[in-house]
């Protein structure tokens, strides 16, 4: 991809690599990556948005610390590197998310950790931030890890509103007064196997508005 | 013996990889269209966990713990190195990922020619290092459990994924929603067979 010096911060082009992840090249949803820590965490909306914020600063800083020095790694331990450099971010994240919200951090016990191995962060390295200048690496790094950070939010919200009965802890099943109507939560919601079925049925939803990428079978 | 036993069961079954914590998701999605890749990784999973799992009970003992280090002296007892674990983690299971690529090479060419591709990529499957960090995190008590919990936990990846590509040649010939064609149709399904998984919760070991 050739770039001329001049052009625009958001250029259409730049503005591109932010937004497709969000929909048309969804990570979760379309490349089919990071999906380990995706579900695991979705139980309840608060650790779901502290490991999206998570993913997002390793994932700006790891590609562009990555693009900074694409010419100087040689290609045949570039993986080594690569790990490196997310373990090194990963270990800060770790280090500031048990100093300043301890509760969380012991929610996402190993999931923090396996941020270093969250595929989307290996993926975008390999096909991105190794071939491209820094702006757009940032741009694409932060518009990817947004597209994973917005599915995960969304089957938080789900699994903790139909689960729990509360979002971030209030709870707004409660006070709607939705109860003295006989409702009930669903405690099946926050089992695991329900995060899968919610991605399911959010790619299904998806799937149906736009229809080009639907896989044949 | 019978604690071994019970380590193992429990980790596959019951605190299975992949349907009741989603560790190696992105693999289980990707190598699952015909049944016998799926029997190539799994195989390589099981090999790779059941080395790098002992190797890192060992590491974070005698190095990475707080006071695991007295053994170089009275000096070191208030060392902690435990930050440093994710990255020794990752370059273990790295350079054992490579390792075991040539002695499979090496000893065993027929298995090495099927698993092909999988090995290599296996460094980067998040049940390996899942596997080391759990094994961190419920502290066993020696290396023959920690050993037990690895190779119990790559035979529970094995299960999964040979049952869900089996499943899915079949569903091939099914009549799915369009949108849900593919991906989404796996997913519910690994959904509906982690909801199986859970009824080996119940059992007390």
């Amino acid at each position: 991809m050739s770039k001329s010096e001049k052009e625009a911060l958001f250029s259409t082009k730049n503005k591109k690599l932010l937004t497709t992840p969000l929909n048309d090249e969804n990570p979760i949803t379309v490349q089919v990556l990071g999906i380990c820590s995706a579900l695991a965490v979705t139980a309840l909306l608060e650790p779901a948005f502290v490991l999206a914020v998570a993913v997002v600063a390793v994932m700006g800083a790891a590609n562009v610390i990555i693009s900074v020095l694409r010419h100087t790694i040689p290609t045949r331990i570039r993986i080594i590197v690569q790990l490196v450099v997310i373990a090194f971010l990963v270990i800060l994240v770790d280090q500031v998310l048990k100093a300043f919200l301890y509760d969380v951090s012991r929610q996402l016990s190993v999931f923090v950790g396996l941020i270093i191995t969250n595929c989307i962060i290996m993926g975008r390295l390999e096909a991105f931030a190794l071939g491209n200048k820094v702006w757009p690496s940032l741009l694409d790094g932060v518009g990817n890890a947004a597209g994973y950070g917005v599915i995960l939010i969304m089957v938080a919200f789900f699994r903790e509103l139909l689960g729990s009965g509360t979002l971030w802890g209030y709870p707004v099943m409660e006070t709607l007064g939705v109860y003295r109507t006989g409702y009930v939560d669903n405690g099946f919601m926050i089992l695991p196997p329900m995060a899968l079925i919610t991605v399911g049925i959010i790619i299904w939803v998806q799937r149906s508005f736009n229809r080009k990428l639907i896989e044949s079978n | 013996m019978e604690e071994l036993t019970n380590i193992f069961v429990r980790s596959v079954f019951i605190d299975n990889m992949v349907l009741a914590y989603f560790l190696g998701m992105c693999s289980y999605l990707a190598v699952s269209r015909t049944v016998t890749t799926a029997n190539g990784l799994g195989i390589a999973v099981i090999f790779v966990l059941g080395f790098t799992v002992p190797l890192n009970y060992l590491i974070e003992n005698y190095f990475l713990r707080e006071g695991a280090m007295v053994w170089l002296g009275p000096a070191f007892a208030d060392v902690d190195l435990s930050f440093l674990s994710f990255i020794l983690f990752i370059a273990v299971i790295a350079s054992m990922v490579q390792l075991v690529e040539m002695i499979v090479e090496k000893f065993a060419p027929a298995l090495y020619s099927s698993l092909g591709i999988f090995l290599p990529l296996i460094a980067v499957n998040c049940a390996i290092l899942g596997g080391s960090l759990f094994m961190q995190e419920r502290e066993y008590a020696n290396i023959a459990q920690a050993t037990s919990f690895g190779i119990g936990s790559g035979v529970g990846f094995y299960l999964a994924i040979v049952g869900i590509a089996a499943i899915r040649e079949k569903i091939r010939y099914s009549n799915v929603p369009e949108p849900l064609q593919g991906l989404g149709i796996t997913f519910i399904i690994t959904g509906l067979m982690g909801i199986a998984f859970m009824s080996f919760m119940g059992i007390a070991l």
